[in-house]
């Protein structure tokens, strides 16, 4: 008897399983994981302002939440991609391809990326020469390039502590990287020289593949242990400065700006980052975040466009918004943006 | 072997010992020293693992403990209506025009005229400083509240709301005057009028029932975070495990032990359970996105599939838990039943099955404890993620989005603000309590039960 109600209620399930999926009444968000802390406060404050179900918001990385919307059209799919770099052609192939035609892209702000050390420990003013010649593997030293053998900031800049140099830089898979290595490492090595010398003995059929070699080869970071690649967020990197008060860590000025107490940040060019700072272009290491919106799921996914305006209004992204209290730089362009989601203008081709 | 050899068998020809058999030795005591050192390692072996378990245990208590209390703000509020009716109709669908900005400026007016009345006075701080000492999180619970109840309006209510985390930091000891210097989040100013409205009893510490029952927060307000969704995302997943697992399992280790015929499939098949069992479980959760995600489209997030996916990876171990016990039972058992006319099946229903059923049971509950603490395969089918609702009751709310205990403690892990630390190891806490609670369960249940033979 036991063994049939088992059976029965198996069978109960496996039904309510079964039942065609119920049609879906929440926004689906992915993708970047320096996106998902703004992207759940407008879903939050959305969720309490609207008479719709508060959005579900996933992190995971830029590529990978452009990949996923690139899938298809549908309610198995999601609505919205969170990126903190712009989509490249290889996504809009990719998307155009399994008939995702039409992408709102829009762009909601600007977030810096600062270079900071144990609050107890020495100032740091560092230039985007200073930290090219401490972590690259390759310098230029008198007009060749040698391999990096500095060990202290001292030997990099005179002005600079004579404190051992040890930098947590993001892993490769983060978007931070990205712009670590074109904003800072790549300016500093055309400032010291070594671009040039690169491009001298970079391989390549044309020009342009050789700057490209040429820009790859400066990327290229040091191995002996001074430049640590974390994988892991920023918490990960605190907790390693926490532990080696000599580390400098490379973050998200948001992070910045919620650890103030633990954290000392460094200048770049002799700017102190801020949200100021970097709106006014003073700040270099800076860059845009986005997100984009499947168009043909407007209208179908009760709330998206009401969701997409709630975002960029300037209640939200504005510079008096809570995304700016909490560390986003605003885009002084948003009215564009949000004229450009009122009237659903989708992205043209990149140019 | 050397040992006995010394003395070899066969005709009395004893050689009398060289020395008494009570001195040991140089052989006897190098056997014996061999053995305190066995010993010594062996209790050295235990003491490392005690202790890095105490060095863990202690630092998710010294660190997660707080999360259980939460500073709280109590004074009266008169919800006025020019704000948050301004109309005047009581009317829902009007009322819902005014944000929660509108209700934050209620909460901060009526904090305000209480410090007033009080004589509360802080010198050197702004208005927005006072306002900041309250949750974010209290404007929207206000206006859910009035929006149920619109006849509130123009009443005087207690409001009973959450302090701000750095308040409630101050008064668990983690933000200090000192640190409130180069906190970008909070003053000096606001934390020593936190201690005069300590003082006058309007800010107060207590048991956080928010904790279990509220909702994740973003970023901004980890005060009110709280593991309600993850809670009820796990129960709804161990319950669809158990009723997948268990007849699968069962059926499937019965067939194999008592009725299938021994041999290559059933030897490929033993083979590949036992495998099964060591698949690193990310591996299931790729197949879990491919097969009921792409290809069943069951929606993204929910429970069913999270709980489909750590069927697969539970099932081996219920059913090697199973073979084990049905395994254990004596033939005789089986012999005497068949001997006295059972048929084959009556056999096994009747009397092997409740004989096997304890260790059933442990192996059952031990594999929902593996799936209950399992995160990577719950992060390619997008669990991992931020979810504000509720699921809806079964059966339809095992579609909706939701999260899991171990997938909380990840997400808060890494988040920016410092107060997600203590929430992200109280989360620990509660996921170990169910852990042990379900450990000490399969071990009671196999003393009272178990039989020997």
């Amino acid at each position: 008897m036991k063994s049939i109600h088992v059976t029965a209620s198996v069978l109960a399930f496996a039904a309510a399983v079964a039942m065609p999926a119920a049609a879906r009444d929440q926004i689906q968000v992915t993708g970047s994981s320096t996106v998902l802390p703004y992207a759940t406060i407008v879903a939050e404050a959305f969720g309490e302002n609207f008479d719709f179900p508060t959005p579900v918001v996933e992190g995971g990385g830029s590529g990978a939440g452009r990949k996923k919307m690139c899938e298809g059209v549908g309610e198995a799919t999601v609505d919205i991609a969170n990126s903190s770099s712009r989509i490249g052609q290889s996504d809009i192939d990719l998307c155009a391809a399994n008939g995702v035609a039409e992408i709102l892209e829009v762009r909601f702000g600007y977030d810096g990326i600062v270079f900071a050390s144990a609050v107890d420990g020495a100032d740091f003013a560092f230039t985007p020469a200073d930290v090219y010649l401490a972590l690259a593997a390759k310098v230029a030293k008198d007009g060749a390039l040698v391999d990096n053998t500095s060990a202290t900031w001292a030997e990099v800049n005179a002005a600079l502590p004579a404190q051992d140099i040890l930098a947590l830089v993001p892993g490769t898979k983060h978007g931070t990287r990205e712009v670590f290595d074109v904003k800072v490492i790549e300016a500093g090595c055309k400032e010291t020289g070594a671009m040039d010398l690169f491009l001298a003995v970079a391989e390549g059929k044309d020009d342009k593949e050789k700057g490209d070699n040429a820009k790859k080869a400066c990327h290229e970071l040091r191995t002996d242990g001074k430049s640590v690649d974390i994988d892991g967020d920023y918490t990960e990197t605190l907790a390693r400065l926490d532990a080696d008060k000599n580390a400098i860590g490379v973050f998200g000025l948001s992070f910045y700006q919620n650890n103030t107490d633990k954290l000392k940040v460094a200048t770049m060019g002799g700017v102190v980052p801020s949200t100021e700072s970097i709106a006014s272009g003073e700040y270099p290491v800076s860059r845009p975040l986005f997100f984009y919106v499947k168009k043909a799921h407007i209208g179908v996914i009760p709330g998206l466009k009401e969701y997409v305006e709630f975002f960029v209004s300037d209640e939200m992204a504005g510079p008096d918004g809570p995304l700016a209290a909490y560390g986003l730089v605003s885009d002084p362009e948003l009215a564009a943006t949000q004229a450009a989601v009122a009237a659903e203008t989708p992205m043209g081709p990149l140019e | 072997m050397t040992d006995i050899s010394q003395f070899p068998a066969g005709p009395m020809r004893v050689t009398p010992p060289k020395q008494s058999i009570l001195t040991a030795s140089a052989n006897m005591k190098r056997r014996n020293a061999a053995e305190s050192r066995f010993k010594a390692y062996g209790v050295a072996a235990i003491a490392i693992a005690l202790g890095s378990l105490a060095i863990m245990l202690f630092t998710i208590f010294r660190d997660g403990t707080s999360s259980f209390t939460q500073a709280q703000l109590a004074f009266p509020m008169e919800l006025t209506a020019e704000v948050l009716d301004p109309k005047g109709n009581r009317d829902r669908e009007e009322m819902t025009k005014v944000t929660t900005v509108g209700y934050s400026k209620v909460l901060v007016a009526a904090l305000q005229a209480e410090l007033q009345k009080q004589g509360i006075v802080q010198d050197g701080i702004t208005d927005k400083e006072i306002g900041e000492l309250i949750s974010k999180d209290a404007a929207g619970q206000l206006r859910a509240q009035v929006l149920a109840d619109t006849s509130l309006v123009g009443t005087t209510i207690t409001a009973d709301v959450l302090a701000g985390g750095r308040i409630d930091g101050y008064l668990k000891g983690r933000v200090t005057l000192e640190t409130a210097e180069r906190d970008s989040n909070v003053t000096p100013e606001q934390l020593l009028l936190a201690d005069k409205l300590s003082e006058a009893g309007i800010l107060t510490t207590g048991w956080n029932w928010s904790f279990f029952t509220s909702p994740d927060a973003s970023d901004q307000r980890p005060e009110a975070a709280g593991l309600g969704v993850a809670l009820l995302g796990s129960a709804y997943m161990m319950l669809i495990v158990l009723v997948t697992c268990v007849p699968v399992g069962v059926a499937a280790s019965i067939y194999l032990e008592e009725f299938a015929p021994k041999n290559r499939w059933t030897d490929a098949i033993e083979v590949n359970i036992s495998n099964l069992a060591a698949v690193p479980s990310i591996v299931f959760g790729i197949l879990g996105l491919a097969i009921f995600i792409n290809f069943a489209g069951l929606p993204n997030s929910s429970s069913v599939v999270g709980a489909f996916v750590l069927s697969l990876m539970t099932l081996p171990t219920i059913i090697i838990a199973t073979r084990a016990s049905i395994k254990a039972v004596p033939p005789s058992i089986r012999d005497a039943a068949l001997g006295i006319g059972a048929s084959k099946m009556q056999t096994v229903f009747h009397h092997v099955l409740p004989l096997a059923m304890p260790g059933i049971l442990t192996g059952t509950i031990l594999g929902l404890a593996s799936a209950l603490g399992e995160t990577a395969p719950l992060l390619l089918i997008g669990m991992v993620a931020f979810v504000d609702n509720y699921p809806s009751a079964p059966p339809e709310g095992f579609l909706d989005p939701a999260t899991a205990l171990p997938v909380q403690v990840y997400s808060w892990a890494s988040r920016a603000d410092p107060a997600f630390i203590e929430r992200s190891n109280g989360a620990i806490i509660v996921l170990l309590v169910f852990l042990v609670i379900m450990n000490v369960g399969a071990i009671l249940l196999r003393r009272r039960f178990e039989r020997r033979w």
